[in-house]
């Protein structure tokens, strides 16, 4: 078929790296040392360090979860790593006082244009720590902190203490451990009470350096009646040799609150993204998690929802692309503890050449609760003979005044859709790449313009890179 | 050269020869229709023009103003400006009309140019009118839960925004009501032009009384075995094909 390719785009825009020379390197491979030395570095409390040396022997003590997930985790060689990198900069303020090199990375990928174009704040972290930080000025006289999770704990203690780990705790899952004792990086942010952020606050994850392991924590809490959309974005360089992105991200939404959680990651196809995502809403508090997987060798992540409050509601909308030689296993969890919950799970997965996707949900509703909802569907689409889809979807319900409804749907892109595409002029690739969009389309109806803007150009991406 | 030119085609399917020693001119400015049997390889010939890989070609030729189609594939063949209007449209779930059309005219332009997009929903919806299709039509899936009448007119759409050298419609007028059949024929006759040559497939003769084509082609077992003007096809609607295989028989 056509090797032609017709959408003109820059297939190659994360594949880059600069040589970076790191002022702080915790060496490579685990051990108690290399906490201590992540610690001593960022200059933490004792509890702090309690904290990671405790999470430190959970990881060490718990199993990979092998009996129910794919047996590549054991190709994971955890000494081989690099757990700590940065120049030990402090995040910038102003963009002109961001190292070049860094500025450099994220020029090329379009952050500051980003910002200016439609963003309330902006982090930028390269490797371990953040780079660059900045929010609008009106939203800090509101009292809206933003920043990297280092100096949330530094300077904000009394509101990150109180909800650290307390979503995800650290013994939750042998990655979830991982990320406990080596965290560092990711976002803090809290919404006061009322305050209701209109534009998007958006984290940008990069990793630059070879056999790296990035692990940041994000903590993001929604006070009564608030409102936040936070997007993240994510990619790494083609290197020869495996790369670790373990993050934990954690959401409190307390009354009536209403937290979004995007995320449109585009990792380089040697990346183990191996992610805990959870939420926790309160009485009528609202927790949305948007969540696009394009790329990597293995991801494993799961959102969920723990709906606490009475007339909670909890939404994950994920669509995963697992190409050539990638396995997407991602879903959802809705952990229904409170009457009047409902919950949404929609999820769409494609699979090209020998690409799988797994979809596993797990939904409870126990049987004291009344008058809760969840709706499920899952559609996976594949693309060619040999690429593979899985779903196994644990959904529990009991007691007689809840509602479950659970749909699912397995179907092809078919050679006579693709020659009627074709007949119509758009190469193989551009063809399969408007079957895949039609595909998601009314799900990604939902998302923010300048994320499914984004997401379309890198599904075009993938497909036109599938052909030829 | 200003001509869609098949010249001595042979053409197999899974090893089963379909079309046999087919041979066709159509030059610009002209309408010509076939007409024939079932499994007679009309849609056949359609496919294999437009380069649809279940079609193995055997030998022969097919040109269009002198360039040569059967090296091209699919999608340069529609580029180069062969438009199919399919017997049997496809769905294409979750793609609306208007952003087919639109990604159909854009894989037309030079990289790195777009369409401009008031003239292009300007010329949609004046379209749309012609062929009677409601507005909201542009946002619904291609083909997903159309009426069989539907579908055929979002082809002729198709084609009116294309506005292909060349167009084969292949048994477009199956499963239309009278009414549907006399838009669909509006629409193709808007369509004629010095610059454009036209091949219309078709079982029935109904369909010409709308579209009055210059030379009526007979074709059976894979080729055309008699051509004429548009009294062909009225003495096939009367007498059947029985008598045009006599006389194939008898001249043998």
């Amino acid at each position: 078929m056509s090797t032609e390719a017709a959408i003109d785009i820059d297939r190659e825009k994360g594949n880059f790296s600069y040589d970076t020379d790191y002022e702080y390197d915790a060496g490579v491979g685990l051990s108690k040392d290399t906490v201590n030395y992540i610690t001593d570095v960022k200059g933490e409390d004792d509890w702090v360090r309690a904290f990671r040396l405790k999470a430190l022997e959970i990881f060490h003590s718990k199993p990979l979860p092998t009996h129910w997930a794919t047996k590549d985790l054991e190709n994971i060689d955890f000494d081989k790593f690099r757990y700590y990198l940065s120049k030990g900069q402090q995040p910038s303020r102003s963009w002109d006082d961001v190292p070049d090199d860094i500025k450099a990375t994220f020029e090329r990928l379009g952050i500051p244009e980003q910002e200016r174009a439609f963003l309330a704040g902006v982090e930028a972290q390269f490797d371990s720590e953040a780079a660059y930080s900045r929010m609008k000025d009106e939203l800090s006289k509101e009292g809206v902190i933003f920043v990297g999770s280092t100096e949330g704990l530094k300077d904000h203690p009394e509101i990150f203490r109180k909800y650290f780990g307390k979503v995800i705790p650290t013994g939750d899952n042998k990655f979830s451990a991982l990320n406990s004792a080596v965290f560092s990086g990711g976002s803090f942010i809290y919404i006061p009470p009322g305050v209701k952020v209109k534009q998007p606050l958006q984290a940008y994850f990069r990793i630059n350096a070879e056999n790296f392991g990035q692990f940041e924590r994000t903590l993001i809490i929604a006070d009564e009646g608030a409102e936040v959309t936070y997007m993240e974005g994510c990619t790494a360089p083609k290197f020869e040799t495996t790369t670790l992105h373990s993050a934990v991200v954690e959401l409190v939404a307390l009354k009536g609150a209403k937290i979004q959680y995007i995320t449109v990651q585009n990792w380089s196809s040697n990346v183990f993204n191996l992610v805990t995502k959870r939420g926790l809403a309160e009485e009528d508090a609202e927790i949305k998690w948007i969540d696009c997987n394009i790329g990597s060798r293995l991801t494993m992540k799961y959102p969920g929802v723990i709906l606490k409050g009475r007339g909670a509601r909890g939404e994950v909308l994920s669509i995963a692309l697992a190409g050539d030689g990638q396995h997407q296993d991602t879903g959802a969890k809705m952990i229904h503890a409170a009457d009047d919950t409902t919950s949404n799970i929609i999820a769409k997965s494609i699979s090209i050449g020998e690409g799988r996707s797994t979809y596993r949900g797990q939904v409870h509703i126990p049987k004291h609760l009344k008058g809760c909802r969840n709706n499920t569907e899952c559609d996976a689409l594949l693309i060619n003979t040999n690429s593979r889809t899985d779903t196994y979807p644990a959904i529990t319900v009991r007691g007689n005044d809840n509602s479950v409804q659970h749909e699912a749907s397995v179907s092809k892109v078919n050679a006579e859709q693709i020659f009627y595409l074709m007949q119509r002029g758009l190469n193989e690739g551009e063809a399969m790449s408007l079957a895949v969009n039609g595909f998601i389309n009314d799900l990604v109806k939902q998302f923010p313009m300048e994320y499914s803007v984004e997401l379309k150009r890198l599904i075009d991406m993938e497909m036109e890179g599938s052909v030829g | 050269m200003n001509d869609l030119n098949i010249e001595s085609l042979n053409v197999s399917i899974d090893e089963k020869q379909i079309l046999k020693n087919f041979s066709l001119t159509i030059p610009k400015g002209e309408v010509h229709t076939i007409m024939g049997p079932n499994g007679t390889g009309k849609s056949t010939l359609a496919k294999a023009l437009a380069g649809h890989d279940d079609y193995t070609i055997d030998s022969g030729s097919a040109t269009m103003d002198g360039e040569d189609i059967l090296a091209m594939e699919v999608d340069e063949v529609s580029r180069a400006g062969l438009f199919l209007a399919f017997q049997y449209p496809i769905e294409i779930p979750g793609v609306s009309i208007a952003n087919f059309i639109r990604a159909a005219l854009s894989s037309r332009l030079p990289k790195g140019e777009d369409i401009d997009a008031v003239a292009y929903y300007k010329e949609l919806y004046s379209e749309m009118e012609r062929l009677g299709i409601d507005r909201k039509f542009t946002s619904r899936s291609v083909n997903e839960g159309f009426s069989g009448g539907e579908k055929k007119r979002c082809e002729i759409l198709q084609m009116a925004m294309i506005k292909p050298k060349y167009c084969i419609l292949d048994e477009t007028d199956s499963g239309l009501d009278i009414d549907a059949l006399k838009i669909v024929a509006d629409g193709v006759n808007h369509m004629r032009s010095e610059d454009r040559g036209i091949l219309v497939i078709t079982h029935y003769q109904r369909l010409l009384n709308y579209i009055v084509p210059d030379y009526v082609h007979i074709m059976m077992e894979g080729r055309i075995v008699k051509s004429g003007d548009k009294s062909l096809a009225l003495e096939v609607e009367e007498r059947g094909y029985d008598w045009i295989k006599e006389e194939i028989a008898a001249t043998v």
